[in-house]
C-alpha cells in the first residue's frame, strides 16, 4: 500500500488532502484510470466487456464464414486452422456462429436488465420511500415471484406468451424483478428521512421530483452492482430457455441452442461443439460479476476525491 | 514547539505507566502518505488522568488507537517508541496485544450503542470479556457481571443484566460500556469522547462516575475530547495537540492560567463560557475589527411573526395496534399514544432570536419539525405572519409560496447536503425550485451568497465530501438564507463542528440576522452557546415548557429546578 505514493502526480503537494480544482474533461479518465490501477480485476474485466460488445457490435462483419451457411463437404471437422472453433453436424463454422451470437444474448440480457432496472427500480424506490399500502403491494408480489423456482417459472411464461425473443425478454426481466425491488426498496428507505431529503422539501421540491433528483442519484451506485450481477444472470437464463428448446429457434446463432446442439455429440468424441459456445457462455457472465465493483467505484462520487 | 514531557507528578513511581516518544503516525492515501501524528511524546503516571484536546484532524484518537496498536489497515506507526509498564507495545506480537487490550488497556468510544453488540443481553457481553480474559471460573462469572453493573451504578442491576442494548438510554449504554472496559481492573484507560452525543447532565454522571471508579482503583485514565472544559474539570494534566503535534503539555490550572501557545489561546478563547459575548469568541484581530451593532428597541405592540398555541404531537405506542388486533397476552399501557410535544404555546416577534433548549427526548425537535410544516401536529395551532399554517397539511406546504418564508439549517451539515449535488447546485435548489430568478442569474446569486456566508467562490463546484466541516455548514446556512426567509430554525447548527469553527459561524449567523432581519429559532442543547446568540429562552422537557423568558434572566436566576440542574452541569473551565 506504501506504493500509492508514486500514484500521485508530482506536482501534486504530498500531504495535501484537497488539491485546487482540475478541469473536469479528464477527471473521469483519471478516476477511471485510478479505479483500474487500483483493483487490477476491474480492468481485466471491463476489457473482457470491451471484447464482448465488439463482438456484439461488428461480429457479423468480421467472422470469416457465414454462421448459417452449411457445408456437407465437412461436417463435424475437429478445431483447425481453416475452422478455429471446427464445424457442427451441418458443416457450420462454429467460430463464426460463436462471435455472431453475442449479439442476440447480449441484446437479450441488456434490454431484460433495462426493463427490470426501470420497473423494478422504480417499484422498490416507490415502496421504500412512500411506504404504507405501496410498500405492501410492492413487496408482497416480489414474495409472491420469489416463490416459484425462477427458472421454471420463466420457462412458464415464455411457454404462455409464445416462443419470441421479446417474451425471453419479458420472462427474464419478471424473474429479476424482486431482487431490484428489495434493493431499491432498502436504499430507498433509509434514505426517506436523510437531512438532504428533509432540506430538499424546504427547498421547495416535489414528492416525485425528490424521488427522481435526490433519491435516484444516490441508489445508483448500488443499483450499478445489482445490473452487473443480473446482466450475467440473464444470459445465463436466456441460453438456459434457448438450451431446453424455449426461446430463440435454430438455425438462428445462439449459444444455448448451440450448447444443446453440441450435447448429443460429446459422446461420440465431437466435444468442441459444445464446448466453445459453453465456453463464451462461461466468460460472459464471469466478466459480468467481475464488473460489479468496478463499476460502483466508478459511478460513486465519494470514490472521487 | 514540542517541550519536552512534564515529569510524572505522582512521586512514588518514577516510571510512568505509559511512555509514548517521538511517535509518528503514517497513512497511505490515494495522494500519498499523510502523517496524521508527528515526533508526539505523551506519558502518563500510574493514578493520573491525563486530557488530549485537540479539534479533529489534530491526531488525538489517531495518538490513542496506535498506543493500542489498532489503527486501520492504511496506517502504520512510522517512527517512535510506546512502552506501557516496561512493555514495549510497538513491537509486542499480536498475541500479546490483544491479551493486553481489554485486561491491562481498555478503551470506551464514543458512540455507546455501536460499541455494543445490539443483539446480546448486557450481562452476557460483561461476562464474554471476563471469560476472554479469565478473570472468573464459570460458575462465578455471573455474580461477577452483576457485580460490575452495580459498580457503574446502574439501578436494578440483576434485572438489567437481561437487558439489550437497545432497551436502555444512551447514558445507560455507555455506563455498560464503562463497565466492559473496567471489567478485567485494566491499569490504563483510554476514553475517546466517552461523552459526545449525551446530555450534559449524563454526561456529569458519566464523567463523575468514570474518574470515582478510575481514582478507587488506582487506575490511569487518558481523556480525549475536544471540550477544553470537559478536559480541565476532570484531568490532573491537559496534553494540547493541533495538527499532529503535542503544541502544549501543562497542569490543568496552569493551562488556564497561563496558556503559553498561541493555538492554546485561540482554542479557550473560542470556548462559549459565562460572561463572554459573541464576539469575543474570535481571535482578537477579528473581533476589534467588526463590533457587535447594539439590539435596537423594538415596539413591544407588534404582531408577532409566529405564534404557537398549545401545540401537541401524539405518536402511537409501539405494540399498541398489535395488541388491539390480537388481544395480546399484555394489556395496553396506561395510554395508546405517547405525547411527544404536550401542549407548548410560545411566540416569536420579528428580528428576535429565541432559543429552545432541552435534553434528547423533550420534544424540541419534533417542535421544530412541525413548525417547519414538515410533520403533522395533533392539535393546536400555528401561526405564522396571521396565516394558519397548522392547518395546511405537511405535504402540500412545499410547493407553496409560504414555504420560501421558513427555512431551516440542519444539525448534522454533512446529511443535510446530498452527496452528488455541488455545493453550487445545493444552494441553488431552492432558488430553481421556489424563486423568480431566471435560471441564467441562479449562478451569480450563487456566488453572491457564498459570498455572504464567507464561503470561497472557487469551492462551489466541490461535492459535499471534499469540503470541510465548517465549509458544509456554510452551504447549508447558504441555501437557507437564499430566499430571503422571515424566520429560520436553526437545528444545533454548530453541534458536529470545532470550537474555533463553531465561533465563526455563530457570529456569521448574527451578522446575517442582523443584515436580513430574519428571526431564528434557535435548538440546542448547549445553553453557553444559547446564550450568546439569543435573546429569549424557551426550556423544554419532555415535551412541556418548564420555562420562558429573557436569556439573561433564565440563565443567572433561573426559576425552575430543572433550569438549574441543566446549568449545573456544563462543565466549566477553572477560570
Amino acid at each position: 500500500m506504501t506504493e500509492t505514493v508514486t500514484m500521485a502526480p508530482p506536482a501534486a503537494p504530498v500531504a495535501e488532502p484537497k488539491p485546487e480544482a482540475r478541469p473536469d474533461t479528464n477527471s473521469i479518465f483519471r478516476h477511471a484510470r485510478y479505479v483500474m490501477s487500483e483493483n487490477p480485476v476491474t480492468g481485466f474485466a471491463f476489457a473482457l466487456f470491451a471484447l464482448i460488445a465488439i463482438c456484439a457490435l461488428i461480429g457479423p462483419y468480421i467472422v470469416p464464414y457465414d454462421p448459417l451457411a452449411s457445408d456437407t463437404t465437412a461436417t463435424l471437422q475437429p478445431p483447425s486452422v481453416r475452422h478455429w472453433f471446427g464445424t457442427d453436424q451441418l458443416g457450420r463454422d462454429i467460430f463464426s456462429r460463436v462471435v455472431v451470437a453475442t449479439r442476440l444474448d447480449f441484446v437479450i440480457a441488456l434490454s431484460s436488465v433495462a426493463l427490470v432496472f426501470a420497473f423494478g427500480g422504480l417499484a422498490g424506490i416507490a415502496a421504500g420511500f412512500i411506504g404504507g399500502w405501496t410498500d405492501r403491494i410492492v413487496s408482497r408480489l416480489a414474495d409472491t415471484i420469489m416463490a416459484f423456482p425462477l427458472f421454471v417459472l420463466a420457462m412458464g411464461i415464455v411457454a404462455a406468451l409464445g416462443n419470441t425473443v421479446t417474451n425471453i425478454v419479458i420472462a427474464t426481466a419478471i424473474i429479476n424483478f424482486p431482487l431490484y425491488v428489495r434493493v431499491a426498496r432498502a436504499e430507498a428507505n433509509v434514505r426517506r428521512d436523510a437531512g438532504f431529503v428533509q432540506a430538499a422539501r424546504l427547498s421547495g421540491n416535489g414528492e416525485y421530483r425528490i424521488v427522481l433528483m435526490h433519491i435516484l442519484p444516490n441508489i445508483m451506485p448500488i443499483m450499478m452492482v445489482q445490473v452487473s450481477l443480473t446482466m450475467g444472470y440473464a444470459i445465463l437464463n436466456a441460453a438456459g430457455l434457448s438450451f431446453i428448446g424455449l426461446g430463440v429457434k435454430p438455425p438462428t446463432p445462439e449459444w444455448g441452442i448451440m450448447v444443446a446442439e453440441g450435447a448429443a455429440n460429446i459422446i461420440s468424441g465431437e466435444w468442441w461443439i459444445a464446448l466453445f459456445p459453453g465456453a463464451a457462455l462461461m466468460i460472459a457472465v464471469f466478466c459480468f460479476n467481475l464488473l460489479g465493483d468496478g463499476l460502483r467505484d466508478l459511478v460513486d462520487p465519494q470514490r472521487r476525491t | 514547539m514540542l517541550k519536552p514531557p512534564a515529569p510524572p507528578t505522582d512521586s512514588g513511581h518514577s516510571v510512568p505507566l505509559l511512555d509514548v516518544r517521538d511517535l509518528t503516525v503514517e497513512f497511505a492515501t490515494r495522494r500519498g502518505t499523510v502523517r496524521a501524528v508527528r515526533h508526539v511524546n505523551l506519558t502518563v503516571a500510574r493514578g493520573e488522568t491525563v486530557g488530549i484536546v485537540g479539534e479533529s484532524g489534530s491526531g488525538k484518537s489517531v495518538t490513542s488507537y496506535a498506543v493500542m496498536r489498532i489503527l486501520d489497515r492504511a496506517g502504520r506507526i512510522a517512527d517512535g517508541t510506546v512502552s506501557f509498564s516496561g512493555i514495549d507495545l510497538r513491537a509486542a506480537p499480536e498475541n500479546e496485544m490483544r491479551d493486553l487490550r481489554g485486561r491491562e488497556i481498555s478503551m470506551i468510544f464514543q458512540s455507546p450503542r455501536l460499541a455494543l453488540n445490539p443483539i446480546r443481553k448486557i450481562g452476557r457481553q460483561i461476562e464474554d470479556v471476563l471469560l476472554q480474559h479469565a478473570q472468573v471460573g464459570n460458575e462465578m462469572v455471573a455474580e461477577k457481571a452483576v457485580e460490575m453493573l452495580d459498580h457503574v451504578r446502574i439501578a436494578r442491576p440483576r434485572e438489567r443484566y437481561h437487558a439489550y442494548p437497545f432497551e436502555l438510554s444512551g447514558g445507560m449504554c455507555q455506563r455498560v460500556v464503562i463497565a466492559l472496559a473496567l471489567a478485567c481492573r485494566p491499569q490504563l484507560l483510554i476514553a475517546d469522547e466517552p461523552t459526545t452525543g449525551l446530555d450534559v447532565t449524563t454526561q456529569k454522571a458519566v464523567m463523575d462516575l468514570v474518574v470515582d471508579l478510575t481514582r478507587e482503583r488506582g487506575m490511569s485514565t487518558i481523556l480525549i475530547t475536544h471540550d477544553l472544559g470537559l478536559a480541565a474539570a476532570y484531568c490532573d494534566r491537559v496534553v494540547v495537540m493541533e495538527k499532529g503535534h503535542v503544541v502544549e503539555t501543562a497542569k490543568s490550572e496552569d493551562i488556564f492560567r497561563a496558556p503559553e501557545h498561541a493555538y492554546t489561546r485561540k482554542l479557550m478563547r473560542a470556548t462559549p463560557r459565562p460572561g463572554v459575548g459573541l464576539r469575543d469568541l474570535l481571535p482578537e484581530a477579528e473581533a476589534i475589527r467588526a463590533p457587535l451593532p447594539a439590539p435596537a428597541a423594538r415596539p413591544a405592540a407588534e404582531t408577532p411573526l409566529l405564534v404557537v398555541d398549545g401545540l401537541v404531537k401524539e405518536y402511537p405506542r409501539q405494540g399498541a395496534a398489535m395488541s388491539k388486533w390480537f388481544g395480546g397476552r399484555k394489556p395496553v399501557p396506561e395510554s395508546a399514544v405517547f405525547r411527544a410535544v404536550d401542549g407548548i404555546s410560545f411566540s416569536i416577534r420579528r428580528g428576535e432570536s429565541v432559543g429552545l433548549v432541552g435534553e434528547s427526548g423533550c420534544g424540541k425537535s419534533t417542535t421544530s419539525m412541525m413548525v417547519m410544516r414538515l410533520i403533522d401536529k395533533t392539535s393546536g395551532r400555528i401561526a405564522f405572519d396571521g396565516e394558519e399554517i397548522g392547518e395546511i397539511p405537511a405535504r402540500t406546504f412545499a410547493r407553496l409560496p409560504l414555504r420560501k418564508r421558513i427555512q431551516m439549517v440542519f444539525q448534522d451539515p454533512t446529511d443535510s447536503l446530498n452527496p452528488r449535488f455541488t455545493a453550487a447546485r445545493a444552494i441553488a435548489d431552492p432558488l430553481l425550485r421556489l424563486g423568480d430568478l431566471p435560471r441564467s442569474k441562479v449562478r451569480a446569486r450563487c456566488e453572491e451568497l457564498a459570498g455572504q456566508v464567507g464561503l470561497p467562490v472557487g469551492l462551489l463546484d466541490r461535492f459535499p465530501h471534499q469540503l470541510s466541516g465548517g465549509q458544509k455548514a456554510r452551504v447549508g446556512i447558504a441555501r437557507a438564507i437564499a430566499l430571503k426567509p422571515d424566520l429560520i430554525i436553526l437545528d444545533e447548527p454548530t453541534a458536529a463542528l470545532d470550537v474555533s469553527v463553531q465561533a465563526v459561524v455563530l457570529n456569521l449567523l448574527q451578522d446575517l440576522k442582523d443584515s436580513l432581519g430574519m428571526s431564528y429559532l434557535f435548538v440546542s442543547h448547549d445553553l453557553n452557546v444559547v446564550r450568546l446568540l439569543c435573546d429569549r429562552v424557551i426550556v423544554m422537557r419532555a415535551g412541556q415548557i418548564v420555562e420562558q423568558g429573557p436569556t439573561e434572566r433564565v440563565l443567572v436566576a433561573p426559576a425552575a429546578d430543572y433550569t438549574r440542574d441543566l446549568l449545573a452541569a456544563i462543565p466549566h473551565p477553572p477560570l
